[in-house]
């Protein structure tokens, strides 16, 4: 008896966001190829500064600046979409600023693709005092101590300010750690406040806003997130509320799960990811964005990502080591600097951090471009296969999630 | 190696310094500076970065603060810091100290002198000197020296022993040299030492020219050991004593006011740290040398000469730039000598703005309004004052491209002026024209 009732107010709503929505959303999904094994898929994303390639890792610039890397380098890399940071870049300079400058874009001078979260994320895991109400996110500034409430109003007029190609609603963001009545006041109030981002948005036909798919690790909140939120007419969706040190086994459930329900002409956009066996993975389930701190923060302790795990260029065993920091990469860094270079700049120069970084986001990018063109060619469950044979020194040591995820999309490893 | 002077105007040599390199193939115009690098690195930048550059310096300056602790690694590797730092087609100068940091005193022996490495002290013997000289394999570099001859706390017998021991220095270098199959080819510059006292110095200028030196360097006359008029005037009458035909580099001097007062007395090179300093501080260098238009008449109004006492005394952040403090006297400077005199490294000069300063948080424009570096082309004051005050590793990255980049153009204008008689207005333009930023 309750379905069709249901089903009339998802008419109804539809309908007067489609009205209210009335410009077309300035992003294209031209779906290239589908893998006919998994879930994953190649597409071609078109925002209003360049088209990017998925399945894609975009690097985080948090506060307009990609760690001591130029835009020219980070394009060079083949960047075509990065992150800002809305928390960090509206207290530091505010939006007021950035929009003389025009926009994130031309205050960074970075010339392709931006993707800004809303600050609500931020402000929970690094603000003590913030306290959630319907209205917003209410919190101390850590600057001068004043009260400020991030609304979803508010957040959406920052990155409008801002000018990102790609906006995030605010959400309610709990701990994926956390379970109860919290977690489904959370989701029912992301849907709220969803709307209210929907209506807030100056720039339609400029920006693009993204829903974030909440409901904790519960299936149930999830798939009723999931029916609610895509009933809203927005141009792309992200999975949120995961990588926040669940269970991997909880993880990539509640990301197949999302998948399977979201709508096979918009991105999707899998938050926090990047690490390189989670992204093949999630590709697999079905995810076309990633993005992540990671790549970029561990290279500034040393840490450069190979297809076979990391090394710690700042160990003594590189001291005198003549190779690159893996020999088969064409970075930059790695085409001109031996490990033994590196580990000596190490303790003199910040450029040795640069370098790794380059190497990073080299690596991110690649991996994801070779992802993306065995998904084309038709061969991506043997890409993954081999990925994993690259990874792990035996299959003993595959990790079990890993092993379990890519079975229910009939990825069987030895 | 070979000086070639195409004129010299009032005490000033302009020139070519030509056979640079192993094969002999690059050449370094003089009055120049040379490329400071740590550790084989321009500091904060990539090779790609740094070569957004044009016009770079031909001589890359390698110090053994910097590498002494990598000798293992060198000595195995066999071919070069330049070839480990993955630097090509420059010509390789080693100096013993990094020209931007200071070490700690009272570790000179006898037969020791230290340098100061990520890893603390090491002492090098002449043996060890040569060992590394060696492993690192420059195209050029100075024998050992012992420079601690602060004025101020110095006295004239230690500054006896300083000049004593670098000669001696200076024959067991060349004695090993010699000895040495590897650096067959390479340069030695001997070191002139003396501090402050005139006979020292031209004791050691004389005995040095004796010795079969490429060109030498002036040692003790950096920034902080020394006021810069007693340091002109040891300077004129040091290259007296020196041949004309031989390059003449000067340690530890890179403000602009300096440099031109320095190039006046007859020195031909700089080492190129003084960029990075300004860098380090969070600063960009503003100061004019375009002298196509008459300074006069540039809008520059009047405002007094820089001299020693432009070092400006009050916090940088406090400080309005480009005021000068006519009001100190400038007795103080010069009794500041001594270990007390190290702040002026630190401290801003009226050749650069403080970009952490809340007037540029909302400035739009350039940091040089027609400069071509990389930063100026693609990024705004404002920018840069954002990631100054977000602590970004990119301020650091484009502050060193933009002072880097101005700081040889102001090389290449002076040697423009002195080509074309234009010193004085050069001069005046430089001094003048001061951080109007
Ligand atoms: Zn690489
Ligand atoms: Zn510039």
């Amino acid at each position: 008896m309750a379905a069709p009732i249901l089903r009339e107010a998802e008419l109804d709503i539809g309908m007067s966001l489609k009205k209210a929505v009335s410009t077309v959303s300035p992003l294209a999904l031209r779906i290239l190829a589908e893998c006919p094994v998994t879930k994953a898929r190649a597409c071609d994303l078109t925002l209003p500064h360049c088209t990017v390639n998925t399945p894609v890792f975009m690097p985080v610039g948090t506060q307009g600046t990609m760690k001591g890397i130029t835009v020219d380098q980070l394009d060079e890399l083949g960047c075509q979409i990065c992150l800002g940071n809305t928390y960090h870049l509206g207290m530091r300079p505010g939006p007021e600023l950035i929009e003389k400058a025009n926009g994130l874009h031309g205050f960074m001078n970075w010339k392709r693709n931006l993707l800004t979260d809303s600050g609500g994320f931020q402000m929970v895991s690094l603000v003590e005092l913030s306290e959630v109400t319907e209205e917003g996110v209410k919190f101390k500034s850590p600057y001068d101590g004043k009260e400020i409430l991030l609304s979803p109003e508010q957040s959406i007029a920052i990155q409008n300010s801002l000018g990102s190609d790609i906006m995030m609603q605010l959400d309610d963001v709990v701990s994926s750690t956390v379970s109860g009545p919290r977690v489904e006041e959370a989701m029912w109030r992301s849907i709220r406040w969803l709307d209210r981002c929907i209506g807030a948005n100056k720039n339609p036909d400029r920006q693009n806003l993204f829903a974030i798919i909440q409901g904790g690790l519960s299936a149930e909140l999830r798939k009723t997130c999931l029916d609610e939120m895509t009933k809203r007419d927005v141009p792309g969706f992200a999975i949120g509320g995961l990588s926040g040190g669940e269970e991997k086994d909880d993880f990539w459930r509640m990301v197949t799960l999302s998948t399977d329900h979201l709508p096979r002409q918009k991105p999707r956009y899998l938050m926090g990811v990047g690490y390189a066996v989670d992204l093949v993975v999630c590709v697999a389930l079905g995810c076309d964005m990633f993005d992540c701190v990671f790549p970029t923060r561990t290279a500034r302790f040393g840490s450069a990502l190979v297809p076979w795990g990391s090394l710690t260029i700042t160990k003594k065993q590189f001291a005198k080591d003549p190779q690159p920091i893996d020999p088969d990469c064409q970075c930059p860094t790695c085409l001109r600097h031996s490990r033994a270079y590196l580990h000596a700049l190490f303790k003199s120069d910040t450029a040795a951090m640069h370098h790794i970084t380059i190497h990073n986001i080299s690596y991110q990018l690649t991996l994801m471009r070779s992802v993306r063109q065995s998904i084309i060619d038709g061969c991506f469950p043997d890409f993954v296969r081999t990925f994993m044979k690259r990874m792990f020194p035996s299959p003993e040591q595959y990790p079990s999630w890993a092993v379990d995820a890519l079975a229910t999309v009939s990825i069987t490893l030895e | 190696m070979k000086l070639e002077l195409s004129r010299v105007v009032q005490g000033c040599r302009l020139g070519v310094l030509t056979g640079l390199g192993r094969a002999g193939q690059h050449s370094l115009e003089v009055p120049g500076c040379l490329l400071y690098t740590r550790c084989g690195s321009v500091p904060h930048l990539t090779q790609d970065t740094l070569h957004t550059l044009k016009n770079l310096p031909s001589v890359t300056q390698l110090t053994l603060d910097t590498l002494a602790e990598h000798q293992e690694v060198l000595e195995e590797f066999k071919e070069g810091a330049g070839k480990f730092a993955g630097l090509h087609d420059t010509v390789l100068y080693c100096s013993l100290h990094d020209p931007a940091t200071s070490s700690p005193t009272g570790h000179i022996t006898n037969k020791t002198v230290s340098v100061w490495g990520s890893g603390g002290r090491i002492a090098l013997s002449v043996a060890k000197f040569m060992a590394l000289q060696k492993a690192v394999r420059p195209d050029l570099y100075h024998s050992m020296a012992d420079g601690e001859t602060w004025p101020g706390n110095v006295s004239r017998k230690r500054v006896r022993k300083s000049v004593d021991r670098t000669l001696a220095h200076l024959d067991e270098c060349l004695l090993l040299h010699h000895r040495t199959q590897e650096l067959a080819g390479v340069e030695v510059l001997g070191v002139v030492e003396g501090g402050d006292v005139l006979e020292e110095r031209v004791r050691s200028a004389r005995e040095t020219a004796k010795r079969p030196v490429g060109g030498f360097c002036l040692d003790g006359f950096h920034s902080a050991a020394m006021d810069q008029n007693l340091r002109t005037q040891l300077i004129a009458t040091t290259v007296k004593e020196l041949p004309e035909d031989k390059p003449r580099l000067l340690q530890g001097v890179g403000r602009p006011d300096h440099v031109l007062s320095c190039v006046e007395v007859g020195v031909d090179l700089f080492e190129g740290f003084f960029p990075f300093q300004v860098t380090e501080r969070g600063c960009a260098l503003i100061f004019a040398f375009d002298i196509a238009t008459d300074p006069e008449a540039a809008g520059t109004g009047p405002q007094a000469p820089p001299t020693a006492r432009c070092v400006p005394e009050a916090p940088v952040d406090s400080r309005i730039v480009g005021e000068l403090d006519d009001d100190k006297p400038e007795a103080d400077v010069v009794e500041n000598n001594g270990p007390g005199y190290q702040e002026d490294q630190t401290k801003m000069t009226p050749f650069e703005i403080n970009l952490k300063d809340k007037r540029y948080r909302d400035d739009f424009g350039p940091l040089v309004e027609g400069c071509g570096c990389y930063c100026c082309r693609n990024h705004q004051r404002a920018y840069l004052h954002h990631l100054l005050m977000t602590n970004e590793l990119l301020a650091g990255v484009l502050l060193m491209l933009h002072n880097t980049a101005h700081y040889c153009a102001f090389f290449t204008a002076l040697r423009v002026a002195l080509a074309s008689d234009r010193l004085e207005h050069l001069k005046k333009r430089v001094l003048m024209g001061q951080a109007r930023g």
